[in-house]
């Protein structure tokens, strides 16, 4: 053995050594060849081009958002109050925690249809251990979140270990954590928090101060033009096409000033509910380990190809196991928000709508049912539309069964786009 | 161990550059009397094999005739029954695809073994990313990427377009690309023009001998006759399982090989072994 790995290239060590160095062993000769210029070319062309064309992924939804501010707006103009866009944000957020795991499933081409009941079950148990047992809160809280990952974890294994499909498990587990829940919540059926809670006013009653606000949005901004700006001179250094100045500060400009803008006019009202700001932070950390992680890049593969994800070496089994465990983690934290935001849990937490709109939200937003194509990001776009067709619809006195409708109109449609652009890509070839 | 790895990383660039001290006519790769049966069926039976740097080699054969068995045995997927292969004197066996490709041997798939909604250059680092503290390299690997392809002068419209909007010879391209980013010695490609159309063939066949140019060994495996007169410089027949023939491209005849695919003429002594 020690013989042979002698004789050849080690393939799956030393990359990062050794691709750099067949970099300089190429040297001048390889840059020079036809190829050279041929990279020029296709760089000149492409540099005219958006700088990833991918991002335009969730036009669709952000255009939609606009349409559907515009009409409710022209019919009641409380829609675009601060007022209103503050408790879109509140409801946006404990949706959006549930959706985020939702879009991990979906990902990797699979479906959780329990959401809805897991996160109920975990409202079930902060109340019960926190108020009848008399746990700590925080305990409570890891408890809830624990369990959800450890159900994910048994539809991990019964998915990657019996192949029994995801959608049955899940559908399953559905009926189990509804029962659990009943059972949790005792004979009463309905739990208190106490308002004082730091739960409660977490998700109620902290907002972020007018300061603390500004200085954050201005952050994100300034982070935003660094990540572009040392980018491109890395893109440059290694004789990549990069972006202008001009466009990295044009658009470091416009992102600047629409967070400036609408954190000040959320700040006309109450502001930026902390439980928001939570709920952002989860987006972007999975945003980033999804993008710019070897295990995002592994979520990805595995919904796109699995065949071909596996023969890449990816531990398929693991990627499969993750996103089963953290979606049902994430609805256990969602739901424990939602009992935060309406200080109580009941039989109905988690249920009738809960389950239908956070798994609609993440294809509305802008995941595709059909695995490896989507972003964190449709999470929040995804809430946004859901909760401004039911807020901008309760202002028009029109009650759920418009409502129910109107978002099962969205969703057809975001399905519709969804297949149609999937057809397309298989169609091209 | 890391310098070797180095050393094997450019060896066919120095090839590229002017026939290497090594050069000669020393197969850089061989298969020794390789045999194997499922059942009953000898699917492979006492087959011989070199490659050089520098060459295109044809397989080519019937259906059935045993072609597919031996790109399995080549790129690890399949051990063989019997048989060896000898790599730069050594003689070892390809216990698995991992030995496979650390021994030199690359294998594009017929099914290609892309992600169709990952990009060009998340599919050629796909399972291999280079990472840059906890994050991927992006930077790095499309670098990489670029200079993969310019080699190849591979026409893709942009590294960053999800590969299922490619056409099937740009899949084709990227899939080989990937295979080269490994740096092995012989890339075997499967049935590569399948699949394609006219264009699309002449595309892959162009990048075939680009690869050949760059100081590689290829192994063709094909049953589609003009494509293998149009790049192979030998052509071997594998005819129930055996080598019936291995021609040199330019001196032997359409119909010679035909006859030798099909049995009706007696086996040709190999030129290799004429000149030996
Ligand atoms: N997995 C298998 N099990 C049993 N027989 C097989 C298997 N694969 C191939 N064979 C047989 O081995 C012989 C060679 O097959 P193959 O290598 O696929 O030929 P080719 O690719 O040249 O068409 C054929 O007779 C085929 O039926
Ligand atoms: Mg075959």
């Amino acid at each position: 053995m020690s013989t042979r790995a002698g004789g050849g290239p080690e393939v799956s060590t030393d990359r990062s050594t050794t691709v750099p160095g067949g970099v300089r062993g190429v040297g001048g000769a390889g840059r020079a060849a036809p190829g050279g210029s041929s990279r020029g070319a296709d760089a000149r062309a492409w540099a005219g081009a958006p700088w990833r064309e991918r991002e335009l992924g969730s036009l669709p939804v952000v255009g939609a958002l606009v349409v559907l501010a515009l009409v409710f707006q022209a019919f009641n103009s409380n829609f675009l109050s601060s007022d209103n866009l503050v408790n879109l944000t509140l409801q946006s957020a404990t949706t959006g925690v549930i959706t985020l795991g939702v879009v991990l499933v979906l990902l990797v081409g699979q479906i959780d249809l329990s959401v809805g009941a897991v996160s109920g079950l975990a409202a079930a148990v902060v109340a019960v251990g926190f108020v009848q047992e008399g746990w700590p809160l925080w305990a409570a809280v890891l408890a809830a979140v624990a369990l959800g990952a450890a159900v994910g974890a048994g539809y991990g294994w019964l998915f990657t270990r019996l192949g029994v499909p995801s959608f049955v498990i899940t559908l399953a587990g559905l009926l189990v954590c509804v029962g659990l829940q009943v059972r949790v919540l005792g004979a009463t059926g309905s739990i208190n928090l106490p308002y004082e809670s730091w739960l409660v006013r977490f998700s109620q009653q902290v907002f972020l101060a007018p300061a603390t606000a500004y200085a954050l949005a201005a952050l994100v901004a300034v982070g935003y033009g660094v990540t572009r700006w040392t980018g491109r001179r890395r893109r440059l250094a290694a004789e990549l096409s990069a972006p202008g100045l001009v466009s990295i500060a044009v658009r470091t400009g416009l992102l600047a000033a629409a967070l400036l803008l609408v954190t000040w006019y959320l700040n006309q009202n109450r502001g930026i509910g902390a439980m928001f700001a939570f709920f952002l932070l989860l987006v972007g950390m999975t945003d980033l380990l999804l993008r710019r992680t070897r295990w995002g890049r592994s979520v990805r593969a595995v919904g796109s190809n699995v065949v071909s994800a596996r023969r890449a070496g990816y531990a398929v089994r693991r990627v499969y196991m993750s996103c089963f465990m953290a979606c049902t983690a994430l609805a256990a934290l969602g739901g424990v928000l939602s009992a935060g935001r309406l200080a109580a849990a009941n039989q109905g937490t988690g249920g009738s709508d809960t389950n239908l709109t956070a798994i609609a939200a993440a294809v509305i937003g802008g995941t595709s049912l059909f695995g490896g194509r989507g972003s964190a990001w449709s999470a929040v776009l995804g809430a946004f539309v859901i909760h401004s067709i039911s807020s901008g619809l309760t202002l028009l006195n029109l009650d759920a069964s418009i409502r129910y409708i109107v978002t099962g109109v969205v969703l057809a449609l975001a399905v519709t786009i969804d297949a149609l652009s999937r057809r397309r890509a298989t169609a091209v070839r | 161990m890391s310098t070797q790895a180095r050393g094997g990383l450019t060896g066919p660039h120095d090839l590229g550059d002017g026939l290497g001290a090594a050069g000669g006519d020393e197969p850089v790769i061989s298969l020794r009397g390789v045999s194997h049966s499922y059942g009953a069926v000898r699917a492979l039976v006492d087959v011989d094999l070199d490659v050089h740097a520098r060459e295109v080699v044809a397989v080519v054969g019937d259906n059935g005739a045993g072609k597919s068995t031996l790109v399995n045995v080549m790129s690890g997927v399949l051990v063989p029954d019997a048989g060896e292969v000898v790599v730069e004197g050594r003689e070892t066996q390809l216990r698995s695809p991992g030995v496979a490709r650390q021994l030199g041997i690359a294998t594009v798939f017929q099914d290609l073994a892309l992600c169709e909604d990952l990009d060009v250059v998340e599919n050629l680092f796909l399972g291999q990313e280079l990472r840059r503290g906890p994050l991927l390299d992006e930077v790095a690997m499309e670098r990489e990427a670029w200079r993969l392809l310019s080699q190849l002068a591979a026409r893709v419209p942009s590294v960053r377009v999800p590969v299922g909007d490619l056409s099937g010879g740009q899949r084709q391209a990227v899939a080989i690309a990937r295979a080269l980013l490994g740096e092995p010695r012989v890339l075997v490609l499967d049935e590569p023009t399948a699949a394609l159309g006219v264009t699309q063939t002449a595309e892959v066949l162009r990048l075939v001998e680009r690869v050949r140019d760059r100081g590689y060994g290829v192994v063709l495996v094909s049953h589609t006759m003009p494509d293998v007169q149009a790049v192979a410089d030998r052509v071997v027949v594998l005819r129930r399982g055996r080598l019936n023939g291995d021609f040199d491209a330019d001196r032997t005849s359409y119909e010679e090989i035909i006859a030798a695919i099909t049995g009706a003429s007696p086996a040709r002594r190999p030129r290799r072994q004429e000149d030996a």
